[in-house]
């Protein structure tokens, strides 16, 4: 077979990058080859339009022991000999087209970044965008995919703790399905992902490779079109039981010290893998593809190469120290294969029945290697200007509201995300101390240290819309002030961009602010960038999603004494508004989906205020001075108070009195950023004041906790559970 | 009183169960690898406990393969002498699949997995237990059921907040409410609810702690 330019572009390579492969190998790649390329010059592999902009990120400082990028995710350090690890990608593009199967997979994969370096995971989170909730297409895929993460996650035996579900209609075609996973590892028993010591053996162990997930990776690099039902076989099949296995076996292995690098085998499959850790230890590797264990006859050497079977995972052992290996993963029934050696020549010999079917310097076709790196271009988003134009007296303020609120609960948004929930084993692990006691973020008692973590997934990408720096900027702010609200002190973030088309210059607009303004708020908190994963191309003929660059972020609680929850603990406890309070209703649940407006700017954010008002609140959560502490998000200050009230069936007393100067819509359901409500007993509240007042934070007594009554400006708003019964029951019966 | 813990592949609450039962209860645990088959380190006091989770990833019908295990086979012997085995969630399905325990347990009627905090009871007082499965729809023919409420085997019930035994209060279908029951001879004991999960107070639950010693497992 002839490989031609045109061989190139169907393997969805550029004629540059054609040319520039020629050049690497100095002759003209065989098709085994160009497959090799293609895989691992997709955007999914290479990060090539996005890499510039990614380095622009504080990747260093902090707590953190491994920078980003350097192995499969980022650790930092959690005191007492231990590291915390943790890392968050996408599945958009197979969960649109198998919900069940992508979501599902999409967990699993996350999982392995996590424990091929030695950690054992002990939380999941995920981020989920759907359209909207009334359309059929949207109930299955939301179903698939709730299934799918369930499926993979109850199995895998690892508790979900946290998530976020959005429901815009920008989702509708391109779903975002975004997987995070934290784990612990004792900090000398961290693995690389680097291959070293020439001679040593190389081991394939796990599920055997077949021709599921094939072009995978780069499947990911390309819009969602009609044609791309056509290409159900490259959605992987997942297997939780063999994961499960290959986690025991993996962390068990680990011990026997014989273990020189591993890293997990998910996109792009062995080419993947055997490039990477040959290229991050500077050497080569002879495979012989023979001995990889096939679960179907007549593969071709490509298809071997690049299939993304689930569950596999890849070794360099101590040479000598075969035997040893062997015997774990046979204890655990578990396939495992020496299907090669570390050479010293940096070059990847891939043989298969006999003949030599490919010979690639691993450098080449790596990141930071060989693989290209693109400038984009970038321009203002047209319709950036209707945003500006937004001049807030066009809109009338409310008069009912009472039934503004009701309307505004139910909204799938804001409303109780608890039919997805419970689908989700969140307790398994005996760790997650927020089932019994909510907070802001969930508390995991980190077993074996001493310690607890506080993990949160946020992105707003109505803002991010809205103003691509200040909305991102709000992601981080918000993820902070979660873990703040719990008690916990914010380590680091993982972030998972979810963008159209970067060859579309106002997409990339979109994607070099938000960056920009991540970096701003990140350097803010002192919470650098641990690693993630960038999913473009999530769009179609009617255009791109939202900007949604979503962060997971992490935070310790070194003494579990200072958690905080954030539900109502006693009838006539005082309710304290914290943080300033404006006339803001830009990109508010309620200005977009009850008032329609779908074209206002990001809300108001102070980095500054926003700073002093998290520093103001862990100050008191560790003096002991306050007893709940819930932030100010979606749906405003009143389904803030809402929400508080649920947990212990308590009502409130509150009002307006002293905000005549605010709108009602914006002081009631305006989402102004860094603000918060906390309770305390009325002895605490001098204490409270004179902090406030020593840190330049304003704070307002609006009211105090009831026995059951909801009561705002004097009206008599009915029995909190009556709230509790709209806000739980609203997706539900939406759903057929 | 010791404790054996059978891990089987794709166990998952293996661990959290040790934990409650070394940490919480202050128990010897011994952990038992369903390769192996010795169980000379047990007297007939002592109490095997089956785990949850996705024993051979739940393949064919949950449990049902587990029971073909070398370590079942022991297992079962040693309820056959009058040792007490605890099965909860997947052990409890292991139990049913051995024919130790009667009846079955079907898929949820809603057909969805489901995870959270139920209230059982006794009759006689009223626990707060998280649940965690797909599969924990309690079946069994009128004439089983007559015989468990004959001679009092059947252990909890899911019920509302006041201990009143409702269908609203049932998160799976489960024939009569059923979470938990035993066999005749009192020995062997299964169960849907995880007490394990709620024995500890960092996680805010200790009723957990109540099942145990009702089953009389903290002499």
């Amino acid at each position: 077979m002839e490989i031609t330019v045109t061989t190139a572009q169907q393997l969805r390579l550029t004629e540059e990058e054609f040319e520039l492969i020629q050049q690497k190998l100095s002759r003209t790649p065989n098709f085994t080859e160009l497959c090799c390329f293609s895989a691992m010059w997709s955007e999914h592999c290479s990060y090539k339009n996005s890499i510039k902009w990614l380095k622009t990120l504080p990747r260093e400082g902090g707590r953190m022991l491994v920078a980003a990028g350097e192995e499969n995710a980022g650790l930092m350090d959690m005191g007492n000999g231990y590291g915390v690890v943790f890392k968050i990608e996408s599945h958009n593009h197979p969960s649109a087209i198998e919900p069940f199967q992508g979501a599902a997979t999409g967990v699993g994969g996350i999982q392995r970044d996590i424990f091929t370096m030695g950690a054992r995971p002990i939380a999941s989170l995920n981020s989920l965008r759907f359209g909207n909730l009334t359309d059929a297409k949207t109930q299955r895929l939301l179903k698939g995919v709730v299934k799918g993460i369930g499926h993979y996650g109850n199995c895998f035996g690892v508790p979900t703790v946290a998530g976020e579900v959005y429901f815009e209609d920008c989702y509708h075609t391109n779903p975002l399905v975004n997987a995070m996973s934290v784990g612990i590892v004792k900090a000398n028993k961290m693995v690389s992902a680097t291959a070293k010591g020439v001679g040593n053996p190389v081991f394939y162990v796990g599920s055997a490779t077949g021709k599921d997930g094939i072009g995978g990776a780069s499947f990911a690099s390309a819009n969602i079109t009609e044609e791309s039902v056509e290409e159900l076989p490259a959605v992987q099949v997942g297997d939780p039981f063999q994961e499960k296995k290959l986690l025991e076996a993996c962390l068990e292995v680990i011990e026997t010290g014989a273990v020189v690098g591993m890293q997990d085998m998910g996109a792009a499959g062995i080419i993947c893998s055997t490039s990477e850790m040959s290229a991050k230890g500077g050497v080569g590797m002879r495979i012989d593809l023979d001995k990889v264990p096939t679960r179907q006859q007549n593969m071709k050497a490509w298809e071997l190469l690049l299939s993304e079977s689930q569950e596999r995972m890849l070794l360099v052992v101590e040479k000598g120290r075969e035997a040893e290996v062997i015997a774990v993963f046979e204890k655990w029934d578990l396939s495992v294969s020496n299907i090669g050696e570390v050479t010293n020549d940096g070059l990847l010999h891939f043989y298969y029945h006999g003949n030599l079917e490919a010979v690639i310097p691993a450098e080449s076709l790596v990141l930071g290697g060989g693989a290209p790196q693109y400038d984009r271009e970038y321009k203002k988003p047209a319709y950036l200007s209707n945003i500006e134009n937004f001049d807030i007296n066009s809109i009338n303020d409310i008069t009912d509201l009472q039934s503004t609120t009701k309307a505004l609960i139910q909204i799938p948004n804001i409303a109780s995300k608890k039919w997805v929930a419970e689908q989700y084993d969140s307790m398994v692990g005996t760790a997650n101390a927020s089932t019994n006691a909510p907070s802001d973020a969930a508390v995991v008692l980190a077993k074996g240290t001493g310690k607890a973590l506080a993990m949160t997934v946020d992105c707003n990408s109505k803002y991010v819309f809205a103003n691509p720096y200040i909305g991102c900027s709000i992601a981080v702010a918000e993820a902070a002030r979660n873990i703040v609200c719990s008690g916990g002190e914010p380590l680091g973030l993982t972030n998972c961009l979810n963008f159209g088309n970067p060859y579309d210059p106002e997409v990339y607009y979109q994607f070099v602010e938000a960056i920009k303004g991540m970096g701003n708020a990140c350097r803010a908190f002192n919470t650098p960038v641990t690693g993630g994963n960038v999913s473009f191309y999530n769009q179609n003929p009617d255009g791109p999603v939202y900007p949604t660059p979503t962060i997971g972020m992490v935070g310790i609680i070194d003494d579990f004494k200072n958690r905080m929850t954030l539900d109502f603990k006693n009838v006539d406890d005082v309710i304290v508004l914290v943080g300033h309070q404006v006339n803001d209703i830009g990109s508010s649940e309620y200005l977009h989906k009850i008032r329609k407006q779908y074209f206002s700017p990001a809300p108001y954010f102070n980095l500054e205020e926003e700073l002093r008002m998290q520093r103001f609140l862990l100050q008191l959560i560790k003096n002991h001075a306050i007893l709940s502490a819930h932030d100010i998000s979606e749906g405003g200050l009143i389904i803030t108070l809402m929400e508080k009230g649920f947990n212990r069936s308590l009502g409130f007393e509150v009002s307006k009195t002293e905000f005549q100067h605010l709108r009602n819509d914006a002081f009631w359901m305006g989402e102004a950023q860094g603000r918060a409500v906390i309770t305390c007993s009325a002895i605490q509240w001098p204490g409270i004041q004179q902090l406030a007042n020593e840190l330049n934070v304003p704070v307002y007594k609006i009211g105090k906790v009831t026995n059951d009554i909801v009561s705002v400006n004097n009206e008599n708003w009915g029995s909190i559970n009556a709230w509790k019964e709209l806000y739980e029951n609203a997706i539900g019966k939406l759903i057929q | 009183m010791k404790f054996g813990v059978v891990v089987f592949p794709g166990s998952n609450c293996d661990r959290d169960m040790q934990d409650a039962l070394q940490n919480d209860l202050n128990k010897e645990v011994i952990m038992l690898w369903h390769k192996d088959r010795d169980l000379s380190m047990f007297t007939t006091d002592d109490c095997i406990v089956l785990p949850g989770g996705f024993s051979y990833g739940d393949y064919l019908r949950c449990g049902a393969i587990a029971r073909f295990s070398n370590m079942m086979e022991s297992v079962i012997e040693f309820a056959q002498r009058g040792g007490k085995v605890l099965g909860v969630c997947n052990g409890f399905q292991i139990l049913c699949e051995s024919g130790l325990l009667p009846g079955v347990l079907l898929q949820n009627i809603h057909q969805k997995y489901v995870c959270k905090n139920v209230n059982i009871t006794n009759g006689k007082e009223v626990f707060t237990i998280p649940i965690a499965h797909g599969d924990g729809r309690y079946y069994a023919s009128n004439e089983v059921l007559e015989e468990l409420q004959a001679n009092n085997q059947i252990l909890f019930q899911y019920c509302d907040e006041a201990g009143n035994i409702v269908a609203d209060a049932n998160p799976n279908g489960a024939l009569q409410n059923i979470a938990g029951i035993k066999n005749k001879a009192g020995n062997v004991f299964g169960m849907m609810p995880h007490p394990e999960r709620a024995s500890s107070p960092l996680l805010g639950n200790e009723d957990g702690k109540k099942i145990f010693a009702l089953l009389g497992l903290t002499a």
